[in-house]
């Protein structure tokens, strides 16, 4: 599991097109 | 589960409070108000799937297949989607989600085969369990002629 960052989304978008897989994002409440 | 979502996922997570700026950032462009909500994005970053609050690990793992299904039914891969969708039904049979995957399953082979039959047979597969489900009523306008 990725902790999101500011700069992380061109770089999830790019991965998820190179490997073909979807990005699944979690919005939580829980620890970390 | 972990090996499963790995397998098939690029899984990232905002936390709403040690992270507050991008939850506000992300929680207003994806609409996301309650946690948990966990979305399953494309590569163009358009949602394709939607779980919010709690689940058990079989039923949370059963709506992460069908939201693979819907993902691939959207990018028109229908023999994907089916193939996805029976995976529910066939794994996790006993969970909320078994129904509506039933149904998308039916769908998308009638996508890919273009024959109607695809769906009665999901009409008459209905009348065998889940009869009393919105799927099944969804469903049932497809058996009208199949008896």
């Amino acid at each position: 599991m990725i902790g999101w960052r500011h700069d992380l989304e061109p770089f999830l978008l790019k991965e998820a097109q190179a490997r073909n897989l979807p990005i699944l994002l979690d919005f939580s409440a829980a620890p970390m | 589960m972990a090996r499963f979502i790995e397998k098939h996922f690029l899984p990232a997570r905002v936390h709403v409070r040690e992270q507050a700026a991008e939850f506000k950032r992300l929680g207003e462009k994806y609409d996301a108000q309650w946690t948990p909500t966990i979305l399953l994005l494309d590569s163009q970053g358009e949602e394709q799937h939607r779980i919010e609050g709690f689940l058990p690990a079989d039923e949370f793992q059963a709506q992460l297949m069908l939201g693979l299904g819907h993902a691939a039914f959207h990018h028109r891969e229908w023999a994907q989607a089916e193939q996805w969708f029976r995976e529910v039904v066939k794994q996790f049979e006993h969970s909320d989600s078994a129904p509506e995957a039933l149904y998308w399953a039916g769908v998308a082979r009638y996508k890919c085969s273009g024959d109607g039959s695809a769906l009665a047979e999901t009409a008459r597969a209905f009348r065998d369990r889940w009869e009393d489900t919105s799927w099944a009523k969804k469903a049932s306008v497809w058996g009208a002629h199949s008896a």
